[in-house]
């Protein structure tokens, strides 16, 4: 992200990096065209408020970048604000904030996006400046170098200062062999520290351009007038010359569970993060993916969740515990576990108990209460999404850029309905294997009482 | 940490939304047959029925030796209630997809209500169960305190928990608002299942109770769900008085020794009462200081020409008997003292001269803009109705403000100014800058 909310929030807006998790809405009436220069355009009407959600996704992302180069896609995400030739640095933010808009970007493994957020009489405003800096951008070393600086700052306030960031980095890099889903989104802070004007530039026109662009709008549009208004300023945009398909390093075969320990002086409260090499949706073959979202959900997902009722209920070992799955991604994606002890249990016992649950499941497989309960609760996602332009906008971006179509999205809640008990079972014993996992604990070091850092 | 940082938005974010548009939206202010006010905005769109409500009453009521007791109350009412289990509770929830939420802020207890149409009825009921019959049932009471004190240990060593809790005590030393609402590693542990009903007794009634609701629902079938929730609870409050009080500390600087890379800051002075005839002036005015746009001369200066930060914001935060203005930032060490020598150069520079005639035009058109985007989802105008009956600003207030914003002069911008900045701050640092040390 490039702004900035209140320092003490900026955590919550972080996972939009790394991940966005995908259910949407069966009933809204979403119409998509594609442009004769290649851009894709998803409109998705709500007439409620005065308002529109204008995004543009680049189907670039930090698994694209050259080895040598992480955190380039991120840094140029920032640089993305310093202006064109027909639009000086700060013009469109000002004029963004001068109508009582909000922007802002992000990027993950696979896609970046920039986004307004406008009354709608200004839509076509945002959509002219958006379509400008598509290919305009003006970059020179006043506005780089600084622009490094606050990429680094933002570096140590997400990761560098915080022990469980640090470790989720380092999980993430001993999880993935080969793939380079294995950098941290935010790249390296020595890699980082060298990324220069013509690094972003380069980067710049060899990704971006309308025909690898998707461009989602939701909110208080018409879908005719809307599509001559595209013609009027995205569709003047040359198509660019194809871009490189966006084939990455697979992993190979994981033959070895990995552990590993992070120690540090601040860390006040142990705890175990488990993530397992999985298919994401994109990867998956049918029913898979959505098996894997229904077991994420039965096995941590709130209090009723195997893990939650096992450890913190039922055994008093943990304070938290639960499971996640991460549907989105081009490539093979991750499956979460994690726990935090109580005091006087180790890590050890805490990651048996884990285990046991996990077993369990594999071994005897989910009841059919459970699993109605939770395809309840996942479908009524769809229906909750529908309240909100932007979550809409969200789900479509990150879909359309990982992969998926507009009927996938669409028939999340029926393909949710259709996972059966045995499915749930199928996918534990499929992917739920440590020999293709990272554990890590994170812990207290004693011994470093004041440590030397540069 | 997320519970304080959720508090914090919700200051923040009732600062930019407090206006609303809508044109289409019509606000209805309706009487249970109970005889409870509400407001409702219809909307059948979705088939959903969301509710915000709010009790006088939030973490001030809490005693220094049992800090925490409200929040654990909050935290507490979904743990079992009336002849349900904690587990039997949940899964009640969980299998209709009702979403209910409990939190205290410093003056109030806010609580909120989604659900799909069809599970109305439930979801109400459940409701009901919550605040009228809570279990406070021993385990999962255990539970809940070993969950907060695993927290609260966790921002032992979190510079950007130290720096906050350390601001809010030094400027508000032996008041209810220095304290973390969520109790300390002392208070925590001696909080009885006694206290809990304590606050619940003393806090949920039917006085001093705002509620709004948005969705697919008529007056009607409004008023009786807000009598099958509300109804049985008592009449009136019986609340510990808090005493207005100013913020001390300014000029003072403090600096929480923590071995980070990145040293965290909070800065701040006094505010404005949200019904100060300054207030509109003053929440332009920090607008245009450090408000929530890439624009704010705090973003300009500290971030975009001198890349010392990925964030420096400040906003207005007021509560019943105090108000403050507040931000944050976070830098290397090595430039802290140069982060925070730009913050106190602008602050000043706004209390002495103001903004300029450009500076205003151009925050007002921000302010009445946004409004809007505040309200698009019927979760976040459901919030948004709760704020302006807190504030008692009136049901019209959605239509008045773009005149309000529209009134303030240049002089009046300058006066709130200096009222915001003109007195110095009062700085908190976590972390190791260089050159910079505490005083007296």
């Amino acid at each position: 992200m490039r702004h900035i909310v209140p320092p003490s929030v900026a955590a919550l807006f972080f996972p939009l990096l790394l991940a966005l998790t995908a259910p949407a809405l069966a009933q809204a009436p979403v119409t998509k065209f594609n442009l004769p220069n290649g851009l894709e355009v998803v409109v998705i009407p709500d007439r409620r408020a005065p308002v529109v959600t204008h995004m543009i996704w680049y189907k670039v992302g930090a698994a694209d970048e050259t080895p040598g180069k992480s955190g380039l896609a991120h840094f140029l995400e920032h640089l993305m604000f310093k202006g064109t030739a027909k639009n000086p640095a700060g013009r469109f933010s000002q004029v963004v904030a001068e109508i009582g808009g909000q922007e802002n970007a992000f990027t993950s493994n696979d896609y970046t996006g920039y986004y307004q957020r406008v009354p709608t009489e200004h839509l076509q405003s945002v959509m002219e400046f958006e379509a400008d800096r598509m290919t305009g951008l003006v970059l020179t070393d006043d506005v780089v170098l600084p622009e490094r600086d606050v990429v680094l700052e933002e570096q140590n306030q997400r990761v560098a200062n915080n022990p469980g960031s640090r470790m989720g980095e380092q999980v993430d890099a001993a999880l993935y062999l080969n793939h380079p889903y294995g950098k941290p989104v935010i790249g390296w802070r020595h890699e980082i520290e060298a990324l220069n004007r013509e690094d972003a530039i380069e980067f710049y026109k060899r990704f971006y351009g309308p025909n690898n662009a998707v461009l989602v709008i939701a909110g208080d549009v018409e879908v005719e007038a809307l599509r001559k208004l595209v013609l009027a300023t995205y569709g003047k945009v040359a198509r660019r010359a194809d871009f490189p398909a966006r084939k990455r390093p697979q992993e190979p075969a994981q033959i070895v569970p990995r552990t590993l320990t992070l120690a540090d002086p601040r860390v006040e409260q142990p705890s175990l993060s488990r993530s397992y090499l999985v298919p994401s949706f994109a990867t998956a073959k049918k029913g898979e993916s959505e098996a894997l979202e229904v077991l994420a959900h039965i096995l941590g997902s709130g209090s009723n969740s195997r893990l939650y009722q096992a450890l913190v209920v039922d055994k008093r070992v943990a304070t938290s515990a639960g499971a996640w799955y991460q549907s989105s991604g081009l490539d093979h994606t991750k499956f979460g576990v994690n726990g935090t002890p109580r005091p006087g249990v180790t890590l050890a016992q805490l990651e048996q108990d884990i285990d046991d649950v996990i077993a369990a499941v594999l071994a005897s497989g989910v009841s059919a209460e459970e699993l109605e309960r939770t395809k309840s609760r996942l479908i009524a996602e769809a229906v909750y999404a529908r309240d909100s332009q932007a979550s809409l906008a969200r789900w479509y971006g990150a879909a359309l850029t990982t992969g998926s179509t507009v009927e996938d999205v669409q028939s999340w809640p029926e393909r949710i309905k259709a996972v059966t008990a045995a499915q749930v079972q199928e996918a534990a014993r499929d992917w739920l294997d440590k020999r293709r996992s990272v554990t890590g604990y994170l812990v207290k070091d004693a011994a470093a009482k004041v440590e030397k850092r540069s | 940490m997320m519970r304080r940082c959720s508090l914090f938005a919700a200051a923040v974010s009732a600062l930019f939304s407090i206006v609303a548009p809508a044109s289409a939206m019509t606000i209805e202010r309706i009487v249970s047959p109970l005889g409870i006010e509400a407001w409702l905005v219809r909307d059948k769109s979705v088939p959903l029925v969301a509710m915000n409500y709010a009790f006088h009453g939030g973490s001030s009521q809490d005693t220094a030796d049992k800090a925490g007791a409200a929040n654990m109350a909050a935290n507490m009412l979904d743990e079992g209630a009336g002849e349900l289990d904690a587990k039997v509770f949940h899964e009640r929830m969980e299998s209709r997809a009702i979403e209910l939420s409990f939190r205290v802020g410093r003056d109030y207890f806010h609580g909120s209500l989604k659900t799909l149409l069809e599970h109305r009825d439930e979801a109400f009921d459940l409701l009901r169960l919550a605040l009228n019959a809570p279990r406070f049932d021993a385990d999962a009471m255990e539970r809940t305190r070993a969950q907060l004190i695993s927290s609260l240990r966790r921002e032992t060593t979190s510079p950007n928990s130290l720096a906050s809790k350390r601001w809010w005590e030094a400027a508000f030393p032996d008041h209810p608002y220095g304290r973390e609402g969520r109790g300390t590693l002392e208070s925590v542990p001696a909080i009885t299942a006694d206290d809990l009903r304590g606050y619940v007794k003393r806090v949920f009634a039917r006085n001093e109770l705002k509620i709004a609701i948005v969705g697919d629902i008529d007056a009607a079938t409004a008023g009786a769900m807000i009598d099958r929730a509300f109804g049985g609870l008592p009449a009136k409050n019986d609340l510990r008085a808090v005493v207005p009080v100013e913020p001390r500390g300014l000029g003072r600087r403090i600096v929480i020794d923590i071995d980070v890379p990145q040293a965290v800051v909070t800065f701040g002075g006094p505010g404005l009462a949200r019904n100060d005839p300054d207030f509109m002036a003053g929440y332009i005015v920090n607008h245009i200081l450090g408000g929530g746009s890439f624009s704010s001369r705090l973003y300009r200066e500290v971030r975009e020409k001198r890349g010392l930060a990925y964030g420096v914001s400040d906003s207005l935060v007021w509560f019943r008997s105090a108000a403050v203005s507040i931000g944050g930032t976070q830098t290397r060490a090595e430039r802290t003292g140069d982060a925070l020598a730009i913050i106190e150069q602008e602050a000043k520079r706004m209390a002495e001269e103001g903004p300029n005639a450009e500076e205003l035009a151009k925050a007002k058109s921000y302010l009445k803009g946004s409004y809007a985007l505040s309200l698009d989802t019927s979760t976040k105008i459901a919030a948004q109705l709760i704020q302006i009956q807190i504030d008692d600003l009136g049901i019209d207030y959605i239509k008045n403000r773009n005149s309000l914003i529209d009134a303030v002069t240049i002089a009046d911008a300058k006066r709130a100014a200096k009222r915001l900045y003109g007195s110095g701050m009062l700085v908190t640092v976590a972390g190791r800058p260089k050159g910079v040390v505490s005083t007296q």
